[in-house]
């Protein structure tokens, strides 16, 4: 039990932490933002308050003096200096090791520890130096939470003679939180008896603030002897059983003593409303029953309102059984196809419309549960923030990262698998890409370079954009490099395009030294095959002195995928629908134009084309009319030669496991309607290997 | 697997071009009638290809060819048999093609003997052992060695290369 409970509580941290670190990143943009400060506050606070709990003393103690720091911050005592956030980047890393720590801290991380509450003490002001008592009492409540007040105001009748104004006192009742006013006007005489100096009117107020009661009372306190104050809390954030607090007009009314019991009970037999009943039994005045009216009312509506943040508020589930889950929805997507398959073959229409009711379960099904695995990528985006910032830091190089489409989902799996390509892919364009701050301004740019980080949908795919401002990739280098490595010849006639590519060649570094940060030469070769496991594609588009942009395209998902069926000599395959572009036929005549190359006009272009049985080495005879399917990789069109295409199918993905690991071409299977299984072709790489038995 | 007890196992036998063959019960997992077998292209013959497995996708290996025999015929006898075997300390699903399953056999440590040197037609790293049954002698299998890494990584060379390894493992 406790060694989940510290789990959670681990979890959480983890998540604060990095929340923590955004709002420091934030800080040290807009350094006065008191918003943001109370953030650092918060997280800390909270990490502090949870980790004594959980018997994480060093977490705790630590936390404490950062926390301290920040709440002279809060208080306006302390400027957030870019100092402090640096510090407290520090700060957050070595409260991430004490989070991993298990057992007695060895001296270095003690040590640190110790440097890092040092140099905070050095950073803190004379005057604050001193009290480091423990900033959460002294805010009073730790976290707010909202209650509801029901009060009562009956001022003195000459308090407008004492120079008091009634809506001063409710204008500053209303800055508390949201508030209904009621005036009650039955006790305002007849206009003869009617002293126009005097104050006849009373008010009932429903207020719900996170303020207190003390806050409310504090309006009054120098009215104090003027006014006849009730004040009751009538809901508390969880405090109250919400079941129970929609009460009922009559109920509300007792309570403030305004009806008793037997006047209501007296009038229940009737069937008007309860209110008008009252009104009209001269029991109650209708003002009186308007406030109560109102009350309800706005009970209601805080309770709703805090219901529906509950409902939106999340549940953990592991991700193995989100996984599981998807798998099953997989599972069902194939039964359900195969059941179609089987009530259209009988014809029985009966059976037909439940197989149809069934497919629009099991669609609608499937995208839930896809979407249940979608996170925005934001998360990742708020990780490179540090990273340009201590890279740029280290390189000495003024670097800003801006992003934008953080909120672009995509599959959690992608997500997590993306992130080192495109740290990579970061870390190229800070080290390589951005210049010096010198050399920018003698080229004419800002000092600051940029960095920016862009997602968006496009299809059924999401791009992801790292663009830099720097000084773009130099061809004749990449040429001569090339060159030098022997990856092409001396003579070569390359495009751009082509040559912005050798990048992605195995063992191609254009760094003239090797830093901590990249020109290991293990470099974008190793992107690029991560992101083509990933089904992605990356493009590259450079400038030369303006700057660099890579374009990754990735699949939204990777357990289904929507795709072309197609069928050669006897087997199904399938290939993914995003790289498909069109199909067209092949006949014996357009073979014979070719002259023995395998390429076909398509609207006044010549498509180069892989014969599906020649390349998997199929018997058999060929049908008179072969059809192409067109797909795109990286801008290359390429044909694929199938006996006949299908249509779209619903591609559910499996692995072919480990025994076919290694084979090229195929990129895994998956279950058709009739049981069988068909082959998912993986077109880059179907390309790549043509290509390359091309040059041999 | 060595067997220095005398416990009695339990074997499944099958035949492979006339001859009885036994594999340790504990590792199948059950039988199925022949299935459409989909051919992953640019893999060794004896890779016959993928099923379909009640959703999941099971390779099959063709346990004549892999023996350097006759490719298997297919008849109302001919089965896969699916079975769990231990791949680089990990579990994977296999099925093996064969022509028929005749029984399950209970044979004591003592009627198990070593493999012989010579005058068997596959490779003896594959034989755990010979057992007797009456006047019939039945190829005990070590279908962990004969799934190996090693014997599997041919599948992604080519063919040809792989069409040739399997005839020199036959004597």
């Amino acid at each position: 039990m406790i060694d989940q409970a510290k789990e959670a509580f681990r979890e959480e941290a983890y998540e604060l932490l990095s929340e923590l670190e955004d709002s420091l990143l934030e800080l040290e943009e807009s350094p006065g933002d008191l918003d943001v400060i109370g953030k650092v506050f918060r997280a800390m606070h909270t990490i502090k308050g949870s980790g004594a709990m959980f018997g994480f003393d060093e977490v705790a103690a630590f936390t404490h003096e950062v926390e301290t720091i920040f709440d002279l911050v809060r208080n306006g005592e302390m400027s957030a200096s870019k100092e402090l956030v640096t510090l407290s980047l520090r700060a957050r890393d070595h409260i991430r090791i004490l989070l991993d720590h298990e057992g007695p801290l060895d001296d270095s991380v003690a040590g640190q520890g110790r440097d890092l509450v040092a140099a905070f003490r050095r950073l803190t002001p004379v005057q604050g130096g001193v009290q480091l008592s423990s900033p959460a009492e002294q805010s009073g409540r730790g976290g707010s939470f909202e209650e509801t007040f029901r009060i009562r105001m009956r001022l003195a009748s000459d308090i407008i003679l004492r120079g008091t104004d009634p809506l001063c006192l409710l204008e500053e009742i209303f800055e508390l939180g949201t508030c209904r006013v009621i005036a009650q006007t039955d006790e305002i005489p007849p206009l003869e008896d009617l002293e126009p100096e005097n104050c006849y009117i009373f008010w009932d107020l429903i207020l719900t603030t996170e303020k207190g009661v003390e806050a409310v009372r504090d309006v009054f306190i120098f009215v104090e002897d003027e006014v006849d104050l009730k004040i009751e809390c009538i809901d508390r954030d969880g405090s109250q059983d919400d079941e129970e607090v929609h009460r009922r007009l009559g109920e509300i009314l007792i309570a403030r003593g305004d009806v008793t019991d037997a006047q209501i009970a007296e009038l229940f037999a009737d069937k008007k409303p309860i209110g008008e009943l009252l009104v009209e039994s001269r029991a109650v005045s209708p003002g009186k029953v308007e406030s109560a009216l109102q009350e309800q009312e706005h009970l209601q509506k805080v309770q709703m309102q805090r219901k529906t943040q509950e409902a939106s508020s999340n549940i953990r589930v592991s991700a193995e059984r989100l996984d599981a889950l998807v798998n099953m929805v997989g599972e069902l997507v194939i039964v359900q196809a195969r059941l179609s398959q089987s009530a259209l073959s009988r014809g029985d229409a009966q059976l037909i419309s439940i197989a149809e009711d069934l497919e629009h379960l099991t669609n609608e099904l499937r995208d839930s549960s896809l979407t249940m695995r979608m996170l925005p990528i934001g998360s990742t985006f708020s990780k490179f923030k540090r990273l340009v910032r201590d890279l740029s830091q280290e390189l000495g190089k003024d670097i800003e990262l801006s992003t934008s489409g953080a909120d672009t989902e995509l599959d959690k799996t992608v997500i997590e698998k993306l992130n080192d390509p495109l740290i990579h892919l970061i870390r190229n364009s800070i080290d390589h890409g951005i210049e010096m701050p010198e050399q920018r301004q003698a080229m004419g740019k800002s000092r600051q370079g940029t960095v920016h980080l862009s997602a968006s949908h496009s299809g059924d795919s999401v791009v992801i954009e790292i663009r830099d401002d720097g000084k773009g990739l130099d061809r004749g280098a990449l040429l001569a490099k090339a060159v030098d490595r022997g990856l092409i010849a001396p003579e070569a006639k390359l495009s751009d395009r082509e040559i912005h590519e050798l990048i992605f060649a195995p063992g191609f570094s254009t760094a003239q030294a090797v830093t901590s940060v990249s020109g290991r030469g293990v470099g974008m070769d190793v992107v690029k095959r991560a992101i083509d496991a990933l089904r992605g594609t990356i493009a590259i588009e450079s400038d030369i002195g303006k700057g660099t942009c890579i374009r990754v395209k990735m699949p939204l998902t990777l357990a289904i995928v929507e795709s072309l069926l197609v069928y050669v000599a006897g087997d199904h395959y399938v290939l993914p629908l995003s790289s498909v572009e069109e199909c067209i036929e092949l006949t014996r005549e357009d073979i014979d134009a070719a002259h023995g190359r395998d390429l076909i006009p398509v609207r006044g272009q010549l498509v180069p084309y892989i014969s599906l049985r020649k390349h998997f080495d199929i018997q058999g005879e060929l049908p008179s009319i072969e059809q192409i399917v067109i797909t795109r990789v990286n801008d290359l069109r390429v044909g694929f030669v199938v006996d006949h295409v299908i249509g779209e199918h619903q591609t559910v993905i499996k692995s072919l496991g480990r025994i076919y690991r290694d084979v090229e071409g195929v990129s895994g299977a998956t279950v058709l309607g009739d049981g069988d299984v068909a082959l998912i072709l993986d077109v880059p790489n179907l390309v790549r290997t043509v290509e390359e038995q091309a040059v041999v | 697997m060595e067997h220095t007890d005398n416990a009695t196992r339990q074997y499944l036998t099958f035949i492979l071009d006339d001859e009885v063959f036994a594999q340790d019960i504990t590792k199948v997992r059950e039988v199925l009638d022949y299935v459409n077998i989909t051919k992953v292209p640019r893999t060794p013959d004896f890779m016959r290809g993928v099923i379909n497995l009640r959703g999941s996708v099971v390779p099959v290996v063709d346990m004549r060819l892999k023996f350097g025999m006759e490719p298997t015929k297919q008849t109302v006898n001919t089965c896969i048999i699916i079975m769990e075997v231990v791949l680089e300390g990990e579990t994977a699903v296999v099925g093996a093609l064969a022509d028929s399953v005749q029984e399950v056999l209970e044979l004591d440590s003592s009627q198990i003997e070593p493999p012989p040197r010579i005058g068997t037609r596959l490779n003896i790293e594959f034989i755990q052992g010979m057992g007797k049954k009456g006047d019939e002698f039945i190829i005990i299998l070590d279908t962990d060695r004969v799934f190996s890494a090693e014997e599997l990584a041919i599948a992604s060379a080519s063919a040809d290369l792989a069409a040739t390894d399997s005839v020199s493992q036959s004597l």
